[in-house]
């Protein structure tokens, strides 16, 4: 589900300062930048400010963000509801002792690390990116989670790219998203 | 300088962050004893007094931008700009930030590596701060604040949570100030 337009004045202005940059990395990809939109303090408050709102009385011990973007905004809504904060990232980043998963890219596999240690058994956690795409980094994010025996509320992302279906690939987990891309 | 030594001796919000600092021996190398700051994000109360007591050293300095160096300053810059109703800016590896951008070369131990920051995303007259976990040898700090001072904005200081000895003792870095929170853990 997504905050419809008509629900939230806040929306608009998250929407308008996302910046469309056509074929990066590759051609043929409009990728959605959300740089612009930390660029204004307001929207970026409001981003922030929705996501909290939603998740604040729902028990939630855990905002795991996905590297890198997802650590610009997982931070702020766990320290705003009380949560521990957790990156995943990507390989050797991490030290001490990890628990790796592996996904499926469109040309090839990448991998994505948790400390073994972070979650414990029977916590509630939230995933958050900045865009969920094919929803491969998402699901991986919650089969570390799970994995630690955490239970995944839900994965929560400013964008979501509706035509590849990445919401069909979270293991029929619920998907809190702001807006579509454009 | 440490925040021990500019204004908040004995505040003991400091051991509580120091404390919540898990050293890892021999990573990502042999001799490097890491300073794994995960441990203080997992920790709700001490990660929130990180972010206040940079929030109340800067939220009277008309800052107009707070520039997180990846990936590590992203977990503390954002939270700090929005407090104090400031830009954020991501600092970034090559290749990362989509459209123009401009980039810093700096020194690694072995090689050189790059920063690059949006053309555009800062103005010449914005007031910055430079963030980071952590400052050893300063590399990294320095070519950001050349990034932001080539576009003419002013670098008011550069603020990590821990400082390594390479540091300790000194208050300024390229020529700007320096603030650490607390010293590595042994």
């Amino acid at each position: 589900m997504s905050a419809c337009k008509e629900d939230d004045p806040r929306i608009d202005g998250i929407q308008s300062r996302i910046r469309v940059v056509p074929n990066f990395p590759k051609p043929g990809i409009m990728f959605q930048d959300i740089t612009t939109l930390l660029l204004d303090p307001k929207a970026f408050k409001d981003t922030i400010d929705l996501f909290v709102e939603r998740y604040k009385s729902k028990n939630i011990t855990i905002v795991a963000g996905i590297e890198a973007r997802g650590f610009i905004f997982g931070p702020p809504i766990a320290l705003a509801i009380g949560a521990k904060f957790v990156p995943l990232r990507k390989p050797k980043k991490l030290p001490g002792k990890v628990f790796r998963e592996e996904y499926d890219l469109e040309y090839g596999s990448d991998c994505l690390e948790m400390h073994v240690g972070a979650v414990e058994s029977g916590e509630c956690a939230l995933v958050v990116d900045d865009l969920i795409a094919t929803g491969g980094t998402l699901c991986a994010a919650m089969n570390l989670l799970e994995r630690a025996g955490a239970e995944v509320v839900e994965c929560a992302c400013v964008i979501e790219i509706p035509d590849l279906k990445g919401r069909d690939r979270l293991k029929g987990k619920p998907l809190f998203v702001l807006v579509e891309s454009q | 300088m440490f925040a021990a030594e500019n204004g908040l001796k004995g505040d003991p919000r400091l051991k509580g962050i120091s404390d919540s600092i898990t050293v890892v021996p021999h990573f990502p190398k042999p001799g490097i004893m890491f300073q794994d700051i995960t441990t203080l994000l997992s920790n709700p109360k001490a990660f929130k007094d990180t972010i206040d007591i940079f929030v109340d050293r800067y939220r009277d300095m008309d800052i107009s931008v707070v520039a997180g160096i990846e990936a590590r300053g992203f977990m503390f810059a954002p939270t700090i700009a929005l407090a104090i109703g400031a830009k954020f800016i991501p600092l970034r590896k090559p290749g990362k930030l989509p459209g123009e951008v401009i980039s810093e070369a700096y020194e690694l131990e072995y090689g050189k590596d790059r920063l690059e920051m949006h053309v555009g995303a800062v103005q010449r007259g914005d007031r910055a701060l430079v963030i980071d976990d952590l400052v050893a040898t300063g590399g990294t700090l320095s070519a950001a604040t050349r990034l932001l001072e080539r576009v003419g904005a002013e670098v008011v200081e550069c603020a990590c949570v821990i400082g390594l000895p390479e540091v300790k003792g000194r208050c300024r870095l390229g020529g700007r100030p320096l603030y650490m929170l607390v010293e590595p853990r042994q």
